[in-house]
């Protein structure tokens, strides 16, 4: 039968493989905030980034000096099954200069009888053009309310980061999609 | 892998001892159980009897599948009280699907692997009276049968288009989520809550045993491959199965108490539910024939006559295994929108997986190399397994490439990928280490006639249900459906033909217990011969009610790598 020394040391064995346990239940709850993190900081997914007025000063002065690459920008507009909003861009696609602030309009109609609330999710493709997609303002920041019937146009103020000169991997990108799709709030 | 206590003779312990194989009574012996041996076998019956769920529902899986168009679905939704539309025959394919998966991973694979076949050897090898929690372990099989129960209950609850979880064992958001509703998928994810509450409880366990309670002079280095492989699959648990409870609890409350944690509509990420699923799901897929590689290396050397080729090499091969099992888990979401970078990544980490696990195959081989082998039927079990593995690891290999796995990704080539390596592999492991230990564990010989019997009739069978699975995967039929078009009829009938095969070989294992019960010859301690040198054979078959109440002694000139066996003679 076991001594009382090989019970502690029993013990003292299970309670660490306890503590492994948890740490991992821990992290599996920590996987929620750190891969928000981790997608904003590094474009995954096409994860767009936000950026201030200065920073797009800055790159607009970087770009005039890196010369004119451009690319050609797509408009795309979806919303969830549950939303009775007609959403959809005022242009289809725009070129833009890479550097140079924009500004394109989406357009939103609440079909329904009853005020919503929406807020939109968003990505680029191709993803790895995420880290490069700046905006500056855009709807997609807050919650959107619309009374029945009413339509509203919706800016977005973006640029594309002249860093994206330097990756081998945008290299053969000429397109970028710019894609919302709007939600139900689940605010109430 | 020398493991035999010199002069350690069982049989003088039982008289200096009356009480070593005293037994409680029936209710206190099997619901109320502290004996690991005990445990063992209520997990091994528990495996068989969801076995054999799991099993009939692949039944009514291939019936329908036999031909196209539906044709059973309707029947099975009508027995159960439906009205059979055909939204409804749909909802029921997918609760069979959902049940069939979940049960064999968590009910049947893993409570005999670990449960069973774990909790009977590992004491035994390493020369330990019993777990080091026995109540504990207890607890972890009751918990087993509790989620078991749950998940069962959940067929006949409301679970959106009709009764039961149709939501894959996947459990992907957002068909979980606001795609199912009604209380069968909570209570289909209860049951994972159960199994992995008794899972992680069982691990703790075998940690603690395999860490403080070895024999003296049995060294890490010194254990059987059975105990290493129990030892990684352990931490595998313990490592994995809080990041699925943690993810299933998510769904929980997004389901019942509106959280948003994969609801876009509330800033969540529907895929982030898929990371944190494949996260314990790929370390999952090991932790299910881990195992199962460390019978098969007890048996090989066993039937060769010699000790397991490179034994460090072979232990730590499952360390690298468990390792690099926790870091290629997105290569099941290769169609989720990864970029190349990451798809890279991915195909690459996995690919390196095929390393260790060539230095088991290869390991193998080596130990029969020169070997005096003995086809029993574990053996023949064994090299089935070996066979069936590597083919299922080669597809593996092919399916690891993100770029080929875009047009492969949810077709047939993934069904018979992971069939072959799990209902072909970790089950075959799983007989060849029931024959192996039958009649050390019960006392009786099994029929060796019905052994091979059952094997061949088996290995037909299973090739026939899986093996034109890579030609219909690879011709594009998507898994997850009850209906295909005309152009897949042909394999199908085959491969429904080969669940009949195999059925019958199922059958002829059943025969083979009621034999041994009935007329099966008693086996004496250490029936395998000279081949056999781990610490169970040092004991009685079956072994006393308690064993090594005396500590068995290991020797020193016994380690690893001292006993190369004399070559056999030249005839």
């Amino acid at each position: 039968m076991a001594s009382a020394a090989l019970a502690d040391r029993n013990r003292r064995t299970m309670l660490m493989a306890f503590g492994m346990a948890l740490a991992m239940l821990g992290l599996g709850y920590a996987a929620v905030p750190l891969y928000d993190l981790f997608c904003r900081v590094t474009g995954f997914g096409g994860t767009t980034q936000v950026a201030t007025e200065a920073e797009a000063d800055l790159a607009q002065r970087l770009a005039a000096s890196a010369g004119g690459r451009t690319f050609s920008i797509r408009f795309d507009a979806n919303t969830a099954g549950n939303m009775p909003w007609e959403f959809k861009p005022v242009q289809v696609t725009d070129t833009v200069a890479i550097g140079q602030r924009d500004m394109a309009t989406y357009t939103a109609r609440n079909n329904s009888d009853e005020p919503i609330t929406g807020t939109a999710t968003f990505n680029v493709e191709p993803e790895q053009a995420g880290r490069y997609f700046n905006k500056i303002q855009c709807f997609c920041f807050t919650e959107q309310t619309l009374q029945p019937g009413e339509e509203v146009r919706m800016p977005v103020l973006y640029f594309v980061d002249p860093k994206v000169l330097d990756d081998p991997n945008m290299e053969d990108v000429e397109q970028i999609t710019l894609s919302y799709t709007f939600h139900r709030a689940i605010t109430e | 892998m020398a493991t035999t206590a010199e002069g350690f003779d069982a049989h003088h312990e039982d008289h200096a001892h009356h009480d070593a194989d005293h037994k409680p009574g029936f209710f206190a012996r099997w619901f109320m159980s502290t004996n690991h041996k005990d445990i063992g076998t209520l997990y091994l019956i528990f495996a068989i009897i969801a076995g054999v769920i799991g099993g009939g529902i692949s039944g009514l899986m291939r019936w329908e599948l036999a031909e196209p168009g539906l044709q059973v679905m309707g029947q099975v939704v009508e027995f159960l009280g439906g009205e059979g539309t055909f939204d409804q025959q749909g909802h029921m394919w997918n609760v069979l699907i959902t049940a069939h998966g979940l049960i064999m991973v968590f009910f049947m694979v893993m409570p005999a692997m670990i449960g069973g076949f774990g909790n009977w050897f590992v004491p035994l090898m390493i020369g330990a009276p019993d777990m080091a929690f026995p109540r504990m372990n207890n607890i972890s099989f009751w918990l087993t049968v509790a989620g078991f129960l749950s998940l069962m209950f959940s067929a006949f609850v409301p679970g959106g288009v009709g009764p039961g979880a149709g939501v894959g064992w996947t459990v992907y958001a957002p068909l979980s989520t606001y795609g199912a509703q009604g209380p069968a998928v909570d209570f289909a994810i209860f049951s994972l809550h159960l199994a992995g509450a008794g899972s992680i409880l069982g691990a703790t366990n075998f940690i603690t045993t395999i860490f403080n309670m070895r024999a003296p002079g049995m060294t890490l280095h010194k254990m059987p491959l059975f105990v290493w492989s129990v030892l990684v699959t352990a931490f595998l648990l313990l490592l994995a199965l809080p990041v699925l409870a943690a993810a299933i609890t998510m769904l929980l409350t997004d389901r019942n108490f509106g959280t948003t944690f994969f609801d876009p509509a509330g800033g969540g990420d529907p895929i982030l539910y898929q990371h944190l699923f494949w996260f314990f799901g790929h370390p999952e897929v090991y932790i299910m024939i881990l195992p199962g590689f460390g019978m098969i290396s007890q048996i090989v050397a066993t039937f060769s006559r010699k000790p397991v080729f490179g034994y460090l090499g072979m232990a730590y091969a499952m360390v690298a295994i468990g390792v690099v099992g926790f870091i290629v888990w997105a290569h099941h979401m290769y169609t989720v929108g990864l970029d190349v970078n990451t798809k890279m990544y991915f195909t690459a980490a996995t690919m390196v997986i095929a390393v260790p696990t060539g230095i088991k195959i290869f390991s193998w081989i080596a130990t029969m190399w020169g070997g005096s082998i003995e086809f029993k039927s574990p053996m023949v079990w064994a090299l089935g397994f070996i066979f069936l593995f590597t083919v299922g690891g080669v597809t593996g290999v092919v399916l690891a490439n993100g770029g080929v796995d875009d047009n492969l990704h949810d077709t047939y080539y993934v069904v018979a990928h992971f069939h072959y390596v799990l209902s072909l592999g970790a089950v075959t492991a799983m007989f060849a280490g029931w024959y192996y230990w039958f009649p050390k564990m019960f006392g009786r010989w099994h029929s060796e006639f019905l052994a091979h019997l059952q094997f061949w009739i088996f290995f037909v069978g299973v090739n026939m249900i899986f093996f034109p699975m890579h030609f219909l995967g690879l011709q594009g039929m998507a898994r997850r459906y009850p209906d295909y078009t005309p152009a897949f009829e042909q394999w199908n009938h085959i491969a429904s033909l080969g669940y009949v095969v195999t059925l019958v070989s199922v059958a002829v294992f059943f025969i083979n217990i009621v034999y041994a019960f009935v007329a099966g010859r008693k086996p004496e301690g250490n029936y395998w011969g000279e081949g056999a040198t781990t610490l169970e054979w040092s004991l009685s078959s079956p072994p006393p009610f308690h064993q090594f109440e005396t500590l068995p002694v290991i020797q020193d000139h016994h380690s690893s790598d001292d006993h190369i066996s004399p070559a056999p003679a030249k005839g």
